[in-house]
């Protein structure tokens, strides 16, 4: 008892109470505050594509909207007239085994040495799709914002200069998990 | 194909156009658009029906209308 006593007695005493504002502002809109978070790790046209649709969609619906590009990932995201990049002689022969930018992605499977991806392409066309290339420009007109991941970057040997316009400042892990565990909803593709 | 006249402020003309374009063609306007105009979308994407009534209730922008014309699907949009 006397424990507790001198325990309440020793706390320091609470300072005088600023006065709160009763209620937050409402946010605009409820939709507004919504995030959407999509890692895009694979560089593949049948997943590319799919994270081109949901990011331009969530962010024509309201959402803000980020997609930290890691991996095979960040070559989409890289200038279309790149054919090799990186420093050393590995860093060259990746890109050249997998070339660099959005309209040079390939598929996951029936890639048959690019006819895969040019009867996608065609069929895309005649039902009047949209290509990577024109989603990609969509998405970054309604505002996603595309993370590059730093370290991958790096490992590839790629340079802020290699990438597209319009990007956002390269990041790492932290910046990855943080926004996922912010998100409404967050995919890895 | 005609456009029939509307009462609408604004029309989206996404005829032919596959998902998600109509949406993000719409979602554009409608940036630059003040609250209480209106807008009607023109699409051909069957899936456009159940599309936009899932963004108006995302965005919370009031769809008017939903109705169809032969191979052609009308949306009416009220920006709230």
């Amino acid at each position: 008892m006397t424990t507790m006593t001198s325990l309440v007695t020793e706390r320091p005493l609470a300072a005088p109470v600023e006065p709160q504002p009763a209620v937050q502002p409402e946010p605009e809109s409820k939709a507004a505050t919504k995030e959407f978070v999509i890692i895009n790790w694979s560089g593949d046209l049948d997943k590319v594509w799919p994270t081109l649709i949901l990011s331009s969609t969530a962010a024509a619906s309201g959402m803000a909207v980020k997609v930290f590009i890691t991996y095979w990932g960040l070559l989409p995201f890289v200038k279309e007239d790149r054919r090799i990049v990186g420093k050393n002689w590995m860093q060259k022969m990746l890109s050249f085994m997998q070339r660099p930018g959005i309209s040079h992605v390939k598929l996951t499977k029936m890639n048959f040495l690019g006819m895969g991806p040019w009867m996608m392409g065609k069929l895309a066309k005649e039902n009047n799709v949209a290509s990577p290339r024109e989603l990609l420009d969509a998405a970054l007109a309604l505002g996603v914002e595309f993370i590059p991941c730093q370290m991958t970057m790096d490992m590839f040997g790629l340079t802020r200069d290699d990438m597209i316009e319009g990007l956002g400042e390269p990041a790492g892990a932290a910046t990855a998990i943080e926004i996922m565990t912010n998100a409404e909803a967050s995919l890895f593709i | 194909m005609t456009i029939t006249t509307t009462t609408a402020d604004e029309i989206v003309d996404a005829r032919g156009l596959s998902c998600p374009m109509p949406i993000v063609k719409t979602a554009t306007l409608f940036r630059t658009l003040e609250a209480g105009k209106t807008v009607e979308v023109l699409a051909t994407d069957p899936g456009s029906v159940k599309d936009f009534a899932a963004w108006a209730r995302s965005t919370g922008n009031q769809l008017i209308a939903s109705t169809q014309e032969g191979s052609v699907y009308r949306f009416l949009i009220q920006k709230s």
